[in-house]
């Protein structure tokens, strides 16, 4: 992609699907993630009763979340671990670079975490002199191409193979083919090297469980046991509300997450992680943080939009979303996208035109159907509009009450519809010229008028 | 059985065709059929968009309509307005805090069913012959919403000379979702190229669904696109055309 990024969904989204190849590469990627779904779910013989018990468990911890976050920062704490709550993406930023310093970290590795997307770390970071580098394969491709994820668990789902050549060979001296093993084998060999020299590694948190004061990563390329292994501090991030209370609870996320998010019946690494290294034990940190941010998740608890923070961020609402299938997930403008981020972003972003996110979607509810705690996106999406249509644009506003003082009177819908034949009729004209008979023919005018005419005539 | 049909704003205003063919089939079936005097339109376009108060104010007055007609049942050609009849009636009233009709609203959606959901249920495939291979599109509202999935499809397979050709991606959302069509018109369109492209793959000679709103911009789209080949009706001009 070249150019400036415009502003506003519409406008990002009409360059992104006038991009054939982008297209290709999402629909051959999401059509992949939506099938190994079908079938890792398949493997399952009660996933719906399994999806009907996770949405109340979730249920139940996000009522009593400020209370299962005590018991859960208590026992990082008994573990010798250090927790930091963090109001906003700011504190959490200082919080980490405050580390960084007092341990004179020169360099940092990290494990995957879009939670510290969400604060912007890396820059931070990179402003306080420290090193950052991207361990997860997907992170650091982007990273070393200037470019930000496009989807939370598969963030450079927007390249081909034949894209990521082009951008590995920036940083390689040899030439590289387009072969995933030789590309694979190449990052291990940079980033291995990284690893081993890293003084700090930041990870995020997939799931923390609170009776242990424990957190659990779930990865597949073991970047996420290195990165919290072998650096003498491990600082992980985590969203608020990514807590389970118990190990049977998280079971239960665990026959879920993997499987929605890349269909697997489990990852190939599944961490959990107690505390700093403890005495006789080989490896591990000599100190371990939890950052735990809010960043305007707490302003959520309350009202409608609280079942959002249900979220276990597997992703599957973005493979199986038709609208993120066409636009790609830097559409969204924000490091959430699809539906997840089309009802976050409004919620916690600061970030220009958010307000049309919610407009991105057909409320299909593709989205309900696949998560796996069962979230109804579209009626989030739908709550979201309702919430904006009092700041929506003026002639907007007046053409719907325009609308409903015609339509609302059998005799005004009547003398607006007789005649019959345009789309206008249905959806306030004036709103939006041009829009319909840009891509598509407009309808014949029917002969003979509307429906009702020709039933008035007797010709039905 | 006494009907009352709803034909919806998008058949009475610009597939009036569809509306006839609906009353016809019924007709045909055995049933009486009327079309209530001040219906007018469920309010879904304005509810989608977010303008509750505006959608309320359009949705009492046909629901009011419904209410009082002395009918077994209510027909609606179309998916998504049997939706938000029967799923989003009530909410929108309680939203705008009207008590009397969300009571009202639900004795109606107790009522209304949805075109092949009704002629399904009471066993009232009309058969006949309809010589086509059909590709059948799944309106989301009537497959997701509804939990109408196969009642077209049983449908479509009790007429001789018609098949029903597999269509991967018959599931997936058109593009069309009311307001969405006009306010992100690029997406719509390229969603609309996506389930086009599966469908050219197909064979399929005609397109059937059971909302004529997705139909309109998927044949308009087919139009643009100069594929002419493929026809698209709604179900129940085919069932129309196709009874002996």
């Amino acid at each position: 992609m070249s150019g400036a990024t415009p502003v506003g969904f519409r406008a990002r989204a009409e360059r992104a699907t006038a991009d054939a190849h982008l297209r290709g590469v999402l629909h051959n990627v999401t059509d992949r993630l939506i099938d190994s779904r079908r079938v890792a779910q398949g493997h399952l013989d009660n996933s719906e009763e399994l999806r009907r018990a996770a949405r109340s468990m979730r249920d139940d911890i996000i009522r009593r979340l400020p209370e299962v976050l005590d018991r859960l920062a208590t026992n990082v704490e008994a573990n010798g671990g250090t927790v930091f709550f963090a109001g906003d993406a700011e504190e959490a930023n200082a919080y980490i670079a405050d580390v960084a310093r007092r341990i004179g970290a020169r360099s940092a590795v990290k494990g995957k975490s879009m939670a510290t997307e969400e604060t912007g770390l890396n820059e931070h970071l990179a402003a306080a002199g420290v090193e950052v580098v991207e361990t997860d394969l997907g992170e650091w491709i982007l990273q070393v191409g200037g470019d930000t994820p496009s989807h939370i668990v598969a963030p450079a789902i927007h390249l081909s193979r034949g894209d990521v050549r082009d951008l590995l060979q920036r940083v390689a001296d040899g030439d590289l083919t387009d072969v995933p093993e030789e590309l694979c084998a190449f990052a291990r060999a940079v980033l291995r090297e990284k690893f081993l020299r890293a003084d700090l590694g930041i990870t995020g948190c997939n799931v923390a469980v609170a009776e242990t004061g424990s957190i659990v990563l779930v990865e597949n390329e073991g970047n996420g046991r290195m990165s919290t292994s072998l650096p003498r501090v491990h600082v992980a991030v985590m969203g608020m509300e990514r807590v389970v209370e118990t190990w049977e609870q998280l079971d239960l996320i665990m026959a879920l997450l993997p499987r929605a998010a890349t269909g697997q019946d489990i990852s190939v690494y599944v961490n959990q992680i107690t505390g700093p290294r403890r005495p006789g034990e080989v490896d591990g940190p000599d100190e371990f943080h939890l950052v735990i941010l809010d960043n305007g998740r707490s302003d959520l608890l309350e009202g409608p939009f609280r079942e959002m923070l249900n979220c276990i961020r597997c992703g599957a609402c973005l493979n199986t979303c038709p609208v993120y299938r066409q636009v790609g997930g830097h559409s969204y403008g924000w490091v959430y996208s699809g539906p997840m981020g089309a009802v976050l972003t409004p919620l916690l972003g600061d970030v220009e035109g958010s307000g049309e996110l919610a407009g991105a979607s057909t409320l299909c509810g593709a989205c309900h159907e696949v998560c796996p705690v069962q979230i109804p996106l579209q009626d989030l999406l739908l709550a979201l509009r309702r919430r904006a249509a009092p700041e929506a644009d003026r002639a907007e506003r007046a053409a719907w009450r325009a609308w409903a003082e015609a339509w609302r009177r059998p005799s005004t819908y009547r003398a607006t519809t007789w005649a019959a034949g345009a789309v206008g009729r249905v959806v306030p004209e004036g709103i939006f010229p041009d829009a319909w008979t840009d891509g598509r023919s407009v309808p014949r005018r029917p002969a003979g008028g509307s429906f009702r005419r020709r039933l008035r005539n007797g010709s039905v | 059985m006494r009907i009352a049909l709803l034909p919806t704003c998008v058949v009475d205003t610009v597939a009036p065709q569809v509306g006839a063919a609906t009353v016809r089939v019924l007709r045909r079936a055995g049933h009486e059929v009327v079309v209530p005097d001040a219906v007018t339109c469920c309010g879904q376009p304005a509810w989608n968009a977010g303008f509750a108060e505006e959608a309320a104010l359009v949705a009492r007055t046909t629901l009011d309509a419904l209410a009082e007609a002395d009918v077994d049942a209510i027909c609606v050609p179309a998916g998504s307005c049997t939706t938000m009849i029967r799923v989003f009636w009530q909410e929108l009233f309680h939203l705008v805090g009207d008590d009397a009709a969300v009571a009202r609203a639900a004795t109606v959606a107790d009522r209304t069913l949805e075109f092949a959901e009704l002629l399904d249920r009471f066993g009232d495939a009309p058969g006949g012959r309809y010589d086509a291979a059909v590709a059948r599109h799944h309106s989301c509202h009537m497959l997701r919403e509804l939990g109408l999935r196969d009642e077209a499809g049983r449908l479509l397979d009790g007429l001789e000379g018609c098949t029903v050709l597999p269509w991967p991606g018959d599931d997936r959302c058109c593009g069309f979702g009311g307001t969405f069509a006009m306010k992100q018109p690029e997406t719509s369109v390229a969603m609309a190229d996506d389930k086009i492209d599966g469908l050219l793959a197909t064979g399929a000679t005609e397109l059937v669904g059971c909302d004529q709103s997705c139909l309109l911009h998927l044949a308009g789209r087919l139009e643009r696109r100069g594929e002419t080949a493929i026809r698209v009706r709604h179900l129940a001009e085919v069932l129309d055309e196709a009874a002996p």
